[in-house]
Parts: structure tokens; sequence; C-alpha cells
């Protein structure tokens, strides 16, 4: 944003002169930048834009337990219903208290709160709703991180420097999808089958969903979505033939809380 | 000498006769003792060892398959010792910072020779180094420090792994 | 002046030594959770922030509080309150340090805590909160150390004091605005998005800081020879009781608001709180406690004669910081967490380590707060001697 004092002072000026208070002001200074949080940015030409498309036609319980299977397998991410040595089981509350989760299925009064009602169709009540991060175009949990250890790449992944994390979980309270899991507990004893190809993490630090950040670098399809057999979809939307494209143009979907302005890019088709 | 003595606005009232001798001796040496003993403490327990230098330790079965005259890390020995905590930390944060707005990218490493490596501690380094015990720690036990890297970063990278 | 607090009577070392003795217990446990992690506490992925952060909201208030006694001392010369500026700017320092230590305890990587002044991140409340909390540490400090040493040698103040006795008072108030920024501009949780977050606080803050105030001035005339006046003691507890007022009736706006404009997100919050959601009901009682506690004591506040009555007076002040601290302390952390945003309800409660490094910290305040007041309260002694 190129702008000398001179013509800050013009604007501030101009603005509380016409009485242009509040979006007046925001939008002399960074023109669209409210809107840009209720709408997906435009297409800029090369950039790319991961989004996933959750297909809930294809899917059922068994393809959602598969789908988060993957993920957690190749991610590390400890189970703690599930202790490598039997002496460090916990008991069920605190393994919920516990629990990390980058990508997990939840009923639709759950993954669309308010959205319920009674006359839905039966069956669409007990699908298995994907959840995981949004990789909102206008994250909260980036906004809040006093560090940038959570920071939003220009590809539209919002990825976590776990090397910087202080844990201090502001990005925790930010999040509206419930999105990340804190590390309260040493991981290690709770993954039974240590992934060779990504770390595990320490105490003290936050995690989440990454889109597979690791494996896109590869040129591969995210974890879950290999495991998904075509019920997740994903890809660049910012690139007309993507499949993600294609299917957001052929079905109709909807998002999780739109109305709070942080843009998710996880659509799900109903 | 004068009984009183004296500045550039004239006499004062009698110098104070104060008994010339050292006050409060016994807290001030007890003090001083305990004080010095936990300075001592830490270097207590090493009193009278000698801990030998670390040996360079190479016999991991990947570097044992190289030629001896193609033997070499990515970097000068001399470098790589002196600077492969600061690489580290530039290949950790190229690779996680990838793509956000003005950080450095990238997942690879070009060697001056213009040979690419995928910068990844577990998976490049480890692959040879596969002796951490030896290779490792044995100098940073040696120079006292202790990098958290192996908290989260695990010693057998993918290709080990799948060849076992 | 330091040395004022190294001599003092057998009922003085007794107090700092029992004070040092929980510090150290807390200390222990806090050694503990640095090595198995915060699974030591009672929080977890639905309820993220608990009884730490509880407290340190709660006594950011304290802290900014000490300006109730600070304005109407420099800004409209209210010379009685000279008396008891400095026990207020030293709460304010004992209350700051227990904040910081507060969030500090919170922290699940504490080794990287300079990471924030490494890569300093302007967008992040959390980045000005350390940074106004600071500033509020120092502030206090200088101005009340330096005040005191001009005291004791008689001699007015220097200028630049003065100043920043000026800067400290809208410091206090952002420090406390800040604080509520960590909390109300965060979009999915309905408990917490309220414009009237940081007067809520602030009227709070000024309900319970002075409250405090008031028992400590209570105690420093019982058991020393410096007495801080009734008419300071008097002006504190009108304080209180407009302070208590406003903010029973900020509580009930926002009633208004949340349950007039039926909107779920953010009536689930007061639901869970009073009346239980889903079969979980832990903190009702205490909500009601609070609220109902609150209101009577405002009430009574009113009435003259009970105010006047140091004892009644005194009940009244450890009701208001009992009720403040319920509602501020464990009503909006866990509140502002319950229920998630999946509308599932985890409840929270403290465990015995996490309730004991809390105690730790409260008594490294404490701690603070007699070394801090046995200089002071000593100097006035001497003065009027």
């Amino acid at each position: 944003m190129g702008i000398d004092r001179r013509e800050f002072i013009r604007i501030a000026g101009l603005s509380t002169l016409l009485g242009l208070g509040g979006k007046g002001a925001f939008e002399l200074l960074r023109p669209g930048q409210v809107e840009a949080s209720m709408a997906a940015k435009p297409a800029a030409e090369g950039v790319v834009r991961w989004a996933m498309v959750v297909n809930m036609r294809k899917m059922d319980d068994d393809t959602a337990k598969k789908c988060a299977a993957a993920c957690h397998r190749v991610h590390n991410v400890p189970n703690f219903a599930q202790p490598k040595d039997p002496k460090d089981a916990l008991p069920p509350d605190i393994v919920n208290r516990y629990e990390v989760k980058w990508i997990w299925p939840e009923h639709f009064h759950n993954a669309f709160p308010g959205e319920e009602h009674p006359h839905m169709p039966e069956q669409m009540k007990n699908l298995p709703f994907l959840l995981l991060c949004n990789h909102c175009d206008n994250p909260p949990c980036v906004r809040v991180c006093p560090t940038k250890a959570t920071f939003r790449r220009e590809d539209g992944i919002v990825n976590m420097d776990m090397h910087r994390c202080i844990g201090c979980r502001f990005c925790m309270a930010g999040c509206p999808f419930g999105a990340r899991s804190f590390n309260w507990k040493d991981p290690r004893p709770y993954i039974t089958d240590t992934y060779p190809g990504y770390p595990t993490r320490e105490i003290g630090m936050v995690e989440k969903c990454t889109f597979c950040a690791e494996r896109l670098a590869q040129n591969m399809m995210p974890a879950c979505v290999e495991a998904s057999s075509g019920a997740l979809v994903f890809g660049d939307l910012n690139d007309e033939r993507s499949q993600v494209r294609a299917t957001l143009k052929r079905y109709f979907s909807i998002r999780r809380k739109v109305h709070l302005g942080t843009n998710p890019q996880v659509y799900y088709i109903v | 000498m004068d009984e009183k003595y004296k500045n550039e606005f004239g006499a004062f009232a009698p110098r104070p006769q104060v008994e010339k001798k050292f006050y409060n001796g016994k807290y001030i040496f007890a003090g001083l003792i305990v004080f010095l003993a936990m300075v001592a403490l830490p270097f207590l327990p090493n009193v009278g060892k000698t801990i030998p230098p670390p040996v360079r330790q190479l016999d991991t079965p990947v570097i044992q398959k190289i030629a001896e005259k193609d033997r070499q890390c990515i970097m000068p020995t001399e470098w790589m010792r002196a600077n492969h905590m600061q690489m580290l930390i530039d290949w950790r944060d190229n690779v996680v910072r990838t793509n956000e707005k003005g950080a450095p990218n990238g997942r690879y490493f070009k060697a001056p020779d213009g040979q690419k490596f995928l910068a990844s501690l577990t998976n490049t380094c480890m692959e040879c180094h596969s002796n951490k015990e030896k290779f490792c720690d044995q100098c940073h036990n040696y120079v006292a420090v202790a990098p958290n890297c192996w908290g989260c970063h695990l010693t057998e990278g993918k290709k080990l792994a799948e060849a076992k | 002046m330091l040395e004022k607090a190294l001599v003092g009577t057998k009922r003085y070392y007794m107090l700092l030594a029992i004070l040092m003795g929980i510090f150290a217990l807390g200390f222990l446990f806090y050694l503990r959770q640095l090595q198995v992690g915060l699974s030591i506490t009672g929080m977890g992925r639905d309820v993220s922030w608990g009884f730490y952060i509880a407290q340190f909201t709660y006594l950011v208030g304290v802290a900014a509080s000490a300006v109730m006694v600070v304005l109407p001392y420099y800004l409209h010369n209210y010379k009685a309150f000279g008396r008891v500026t400095i026990l207020g700017e030293f709460l304010a320092v004992a209350a700051v340090t227990m904040c910081v230590t507060f969030v500090l305890v919170d922290m699940g990587r504490p080794d990287r805590v300079m990471n924030v002044f490494k890569y300093p991140t302007p967008n992040s409340v959390m980045f000005w909160d350390i940074i106004v909390l600071n500033g509020y540490l120092l502030l206090n400090i200088v101005i009340g150390w330096n005040v005191l040493e001009c005291e004791r040698h008689s001699v007015a103040p220097p200028k630049w004091i003065k100043f920043l006795s000026y800067v400290s008072i809208p410091w206090a108030v952002s420090i406390h605005t800040v604080t509520a920024f960590l909390y109300a501009g965060l979009p999915g949780r309905g408990y917490w998005l309220t414009a009237i977050m940081a007067p809520r606080f602030l009227s709070s803050a000024f309900a319970a800081g002075p409250s405090l105030l008031i028992l400590l001035c209570l105690l420093v005339r019982k058991y020393t020879k410096f007495d801080p006046g009734k008419e300071q003691i008097q002006s504190l507890a009108k304080v209180v009781t407009y302070a208590t007022l406003i903010n029973v009736f900020f509580f009930f706006c926002e009633v208004f608001t949340v349950f007039y404009s039926q909107i779920p997100d953010h009536m689930l919050h007061f639901q869970y709180l009073f009346a239980g959601l889903a079969g979980k009901s832990r903190l009702v009682p205490f909500m009601w406690f609070s609220i109902v506690g609150m209101t009577v004591t405002a009430i009574l506040l009113t009435n003259p004669k009970l105010r006047r009555n140091e004892n009644t007076l005194a009940m009244l002040c450890g009701m208001v910081i009992l009720t403040t601290w319920i509602d501020k302390g464990l009503g909006l952390m866990t509140g502002g967490f319950v229920p998630n945003p999946m509308e599932k309800v985890t409840e929270y409660a403290p465990t015995i380590p996490e309730a004991l490094i809390t105690i730790g910290v409260w008594a490294l305040g404490f701690l603070v707060l007699t070394l801090l007041y046995k200089v002071a309260v000593s100097i006035k002694e001497e003065l009027k001697a």
C-alpha cells in the first residue's frame, strides 16, 4: 500500500470533514477491504487459491472415517484413547479434553449450528460432515497470533509454524470453527504407528490442518482427498478448469458460519 | 596532626573516634562462603574428570557405501561444523514459511556445486548420519548444548524406514 | 528506602515466610507443569483458557483501579488522597506483577516468550496488551518510588513525575480496555462479542480495586502506626458504590440485548451460566450468587449508614471483590468457551495443581505487596515521628 504521510493526512482529513466515519474512511484507505472479507477474492492471473469441496452426496460414515484416519496417520496425530503402553491409558473425559484432531466427522447440527430444522431430510441429520480448518480468506487466527506463528500463505493456505508458536492459545479462542488443537500432553506415547515422513509435536503448541502443504509441495493431493474415493475434491479455485470450480458450478454448496466474515474455503455440497 | 580537620570553610568538629576494626565480619564471611559455594556448585560434579573430545563417527551404512574420496557433506566439513545450526534454521524457515508474503521460499537447498538437496533434517541429514548418538549427541554433549530438534523431528527418515 | 523492607517485627517476618512458603509450593507444581505440559490443568480443547487467564483478567482490573486514587489527587487536586496514592500505586505494581506471571504460567512454551518481541505483530491485541501492561508496571514503580522518596526528604517531586502521573491516568484505562479487546474482537464467541465489554471491565475494576484498597487501608491502620484516614476510606467507598451500581447496570444492559434480540449464539452462553445447558450446570449456583450478591451489595452500599460503619463497609467490600471475581474470572472465561463452536458442552473445573500454582502466583503478588507496603508505611511512620 503506497501511501505517504501527506496523502494519509489528506484522506484522513477529508473523511473526517465529510463525516465519513467507519466504512467510509476504510474505503478511501484500503478500497475493497470490507467487501474482501465477505466475498471471495477476485482471481489474479497465475495465483493459486487452494480450496476443498466436501461432497456430502458421496460421503458415508466409512469414507469419513477413512479420510480422518489417513490424515491423522500421515501427520502423526496422536490418539489419546489408544496408548502404545497400556500404562498410559486415560479416562474418556480426559481423552476428550486432550484430543488433537485435524479433520473429523460431525453431525449437521454441530457442523452448521442453527441451520437445522425439524423437517429436513432425516438422512441429512445423520450424515458425517467432515470438519477441518477452513483456510479462511480472512482468518481470525492469523489476526490474533502475537508472533505470526500462524500465517496466511499467498496460495490461501493458513499454515502453522510450530517452531515459533508460544502456546498462548489466542488462536484457539479466535477460531470460530473449533479447528485448532493444543498439545496438552506429550503426544508421542499415543502415536501407535509413527509415520516417518512428518514430525511429531512437543507439548505446548497449537496445531491444525495445513491442507497438506508438505504433500502439495511434492505435487501430491492432500491425504484425506486421496482416501475419500471422490467425496472430497481439492484444487485451485482460481483455475477455471479445475475440478473444484467445476463441482462448485454444478452443485449448490454451503459453507460454515459465513455470516462471521471469515470467508471459509471449504465448501459442502448437500 | 591537627585534632580538628579543615576544609575551605574552616575548622570542623573533631574527627569522630571510631575504633578501627572489621565490623560484622562473621556475617560477611559467612555470606561470601555461601555465595562462592553456590557459584562453584555447577562445576563440582566434573572436578577431576577428563572428558574426551568428541571423535567424528562416520561408520553408518549409507556413508560406508560411498567411495572414500566421494565422502563429502553438502558443504565442506569445516563450514558445516561451524554453521550447521544456522543452516538448519534457514532451512526450517524456508520450508515452513514457503509462500508467506515476503518470506524466503524453497524446500530445496542448492549447494555451491549446483547439487540440489531436500531441505530436511530427518530425510536428508539423518539419512547419512543415521548414528545420532555418536554423530550429533556426542558433540552436543561435549559443548553442553541441548538442541530440541528431536522433540518433534524423527531420527529416521522415510527412505530409511521404507528400506527396512 | 529498600532497607525498610528488610527490618521489621516478628509478625512481619512470619508473614513473609508464609507467603514465600506458599509461593515455593506453587513453584514446585509449576516445575511439574513445565515437564508434563498444561495437561496438569483442567483446560482442554474446548475450554482452552481457564483459571490462569481468569485471574489475569481480574487482576488487570485491580491494577487499573489505582487510577481511582491518582485521578482525584492529580486532576482535581483532592489533597486527602495524597495519603493513599502510594498505596494505590503499589497495589497496582503488585497486581501487574501477578498479571504478567499469570500470562507466563499459562503459556504452553514459556521458553519462547521472547518471540513476541522478536516478531512484533501489531495486528494482535496480545502484542498491545504486553506493551501496555509492562508500561503500566514501569510507570507505577517509577512514580510511586520517586514520590515516596521525595516525601521522605520533604521536597516536592520533580516536574517529570507529575507529567508521568498524568500519563498514568489514561494508561490505566488503556490496560483494561486492551485486555477487554482480547476477548471482544473474536468473531465466533458470542459471550464476548459485545461492545460493552471494555466498559464492563472498567466498571467492575473500579468496584473491585478500590474495595481491595479499602480492606488494605483498614489492615494498615490496624497493624501499623500509619492511618490512611477516615475521609480517604469514605471517599473510596463512594467510588466503590458508584462503580458497583454501574457494573450491575451494564450487566443488565447486556442481558437485555442478548435476550430481547433472541440470537442463539449469544443466548446459549448465558443459558449455560445461569440455567445450565445439555444437563451441565456446574457454574449455575456461582453465577446466581454473583449477580444477586452484587446487586444486593450495590443497593446496600447506597445506604450511607452502612457505608460509614467500617465493619459493614469491610463486609460489603469483601462481597464486591468476591462477586466481581466470580463474574469476571470464573464466568467470563468458562462462559465464553461453553458451548463450543460446534455447540457442544464441555465443562471446566481447575485441578488441584492448577489451583496451587494459582495460589502460588497470588502469594508472589502479596509478597511484593507486603514488601512495598512495608517500605511505604515505614516512611509514613518515620515522617509522623
